[in-house]
């Protein structure tokens, strides 16, 4: 299968001597949804920058779609869409215009730029806002009309930093539809997220940077499995006053009527049930502690700090 | 990017830049009319007749071409800088830096932007200027010649201004303390052959001395200088603003990291 993105050893040194990214290699198959996450100042919107030509990269190879950014920039650029974290559009351009003027940039017939952002404006709920100036529009219109501006000369690899930031809970999960609609059509989708959640329920592959490093890069079935324990919080039915005694499972009780068990990998949750039932324990409902990825995220991402811990009393 | 799909992304950006000049008329077409009919009506009507002839022209006949070329100068300059900087503060530009928009596209989209601009208003203020005298035109080719290149040589300059100002201060250091006593000490009120030798050959060293002169000369036929060093000067400047912006964009000089 192509590639949609072929990156290796992508390097980026800024002039003050900071090394943003040392040295990244990554590659996304053509039509995945892929996460690329981590902690904020990790490298993510740098190497972004460097697919979109916002960044200049100091070293190393990258390719979209098979084309060399080197050789030919130009024609990997018609590949890439970009829905950036700031709104980087002109405040006093109409909506229409907005995504109709960057059609023109991308080379399309104005009547084809016309008639794309009538489809995107429309399936993003921004076709009422089409003559308003960009700046009235509420924060949530703004991420849509960045999305709507990205897809205008219709890419094939979408590329969204941190989309959702600052969108409320209903419109985040009508983006994320529009979104799995759009990756169902053949757009391979690169997502850049703090919402853990959202890699989670979307992304088929997951990539954790930090500190201008690849520290994971798999699948998202296979870097979930590898938890090695999960915290499940139980509403209970009746008040307890003191946590129930669960063979293996630890168990804290938060308040009289809701409890939380934690359970090892392999460990079995009818087991945990029959246990309560046979202390005549009722649950009424149950869910996870914290997103399971996030648990796995905080545990890598620890871990590339504990490495980089100056070691006590070393020889200076 | 192909020959007709940078025909399209060229009158994008013209098309883009002409809307913007024209919905913000009062600020941009609607002051140097007023501007300029006040000096014609001071330098033209009230104190112009009592200073006689300037060169065989009465004195509102000399300092027309000076008015319009002044008005051209500043309004391709600031329509650029404005502009460009514009979209550079408000990181819009990123829209253009993304695309496949060829960097020698996106530099004639906004010089003839500018060139747009400074044109009209030069055709405004010479609209103004025919209610105080009759204009008639020595030579359309230089006239035409002159001012369209003086227009590509400040959208060029404006151009270059907005890629290295980083604040608004920035973008009016160069109109407020080059720009304006280069235009005022270019012969656009008088003729240097008032000054003192020492005054006409430092004189001789400002640019706009040049332009003013070819266009003066496009309209009324006399000129202070050899209008052929205004065309072989206007030419390298062109040029060289020309290779100097393109450098600034391939190297992404302030708008890429």
């Amino acid at each position: 299968m192509t590639k949609a993105l072929s990156i290796s050893g992508l390097k980026k040194s800024y002039d003050n001597g900071f090394e943003a990214l040392k040295g990244i290699d990554l590659s996304v198959e053509e039509g995945d949804f892929f996460a690329l996450l981590g902690p904020n100042g990790a490298g993510k919107s740098t190497t972004i920058g460097v697919l979109c030509s916002l960044v200049v990269k100091s070293a190393g190879q990258v390719s979209i779609f098979g084309t060399d950014i080197d050789q030919d920039f130009s024609k990997a650029k018609r590949d890439v869409g970009v829905v950036p974290q700031e709104f980087n559009f002109n405040q006093f351009e109409k909506v229409a215009d907005i995504v109709i003027n960057q059609g023109g940039y991308y080379g399309l017939p104005r009547a084809v730029a016309v008639e794309r952002a009538e489809k995107y404006l429309r399936k993003l709920g921004l076709w009422e806002k089409r003559n308003m100036p960009s700046r009235s529009l509420s924060g949530g219109m703004k991420r849509r009309l960045l999305i709507a501006r990205a897809l205008v000369h219709e890419p094939r690899l979408l590329i969204l930093d941190e989309p959702t930031a600052g969108v409320d809970i209903e419109l985040r999960r009508s983006m994320w539809k529009f979104l799995k609609e759009i990756n169902a059509e053949g757009v391979t989708i690169i997502l850049t997220t703090h919402y853990l959640e959202e890699a989670e329920s979307l992304c088929r592959h997951v990539a954790i940077i930090d500190k201008g490093l690849i520290v994971e890069n798999t699948n998202m079935k296979s870097l979930l499995q590898r938890l090695d324990k999960e915290v499940f919080v139980f509403d209970l039915l009746s008040v307890l006053t003191q946590a129930p005694s669960l063979e293996d499972y630890p168990v804290t009780l938060l308040d009289g009527k809701t409890l939380e068990v934690e359970l090892k990998k392999g460990q079995s949750l009818n087991h945990v049930f029959s246990l309560l039932a046979d202390q005549s324990i009722e649950v009424v409902s149950m869910r996870n502690k914290a997103n399971r990825l996030e648990e796995l995220f905080v545990s890598l991402v620890d871990k590339t700090e504990d490495q980089d811990e100056p070691v006590v009393g070393a020889k200076q | 990017m192909k020959m007709a799909e940078q025909w399209i992304a060229l009158s994008t950006i013209v098309r883009k830049e002409i809307v913007r000049f024209t919905r913000i008329w009062v600020q941009t077409l609607l002051p140097p009319v007023i501007t300029m009919g006040l000096y014609f009506v001071i330098f033209g009507q009230l104190i112009g007749s009592r200073i006689g002839q300037m060169d065989g022209f009465s004195y509102v006949e000399f300092v027309v071409p000076g008015l319009i070329m002044m008005s051209v100068i500043t309004n391709s300059y600031s329509n650029v800088v404005s502009s460009f900087f514009g979209v550079k503060f408000q990181k819009s530009v990123e829209e253009l830096l993304v695309s496949p928009t060829p960097n020698y596209i996106i530099l004639l989209g906004y010089v003839l932007g500018g060139v747009s601009r400074g044109l009209l208003v030069g055709f405004i203020v010479t609209l103004v200027s025919s209610f105080f005298t009759d204009l008639t035109i020595h030579s359309l080719p230089i006239t035409i010649a002159i001012v369209f290149m003086t227009a590509v040589v400040f959208s060029l300059a404006g151009f270059f201004n907005a890629v290295f100002a980083r604040t608004f201060d920035d973008i009016s250091i160069v109109p407020t303390f080059i720009l304006t006593p280069l235009t005022y000490l270019g012969g656009v009120f008088y003729s240097i052959s008032l000054l003192p030798p020492f005054w006409q050959s430092v004189s001789q060293l400002n640019p706009i001395l040049y332009m003013v002169n070819a266009f003066r000369y496009g309209i009324l036929g006399i000129s202070d200088i050899n209008i052929n060093y205004a065309f072989f000067g206007v030419l390298v400047f062109i040029i060289l603003l020309t290779v100097i912006c393109l450098r600034l964009l391939a190297r992404g000089t302030r708008l890429r990291s």
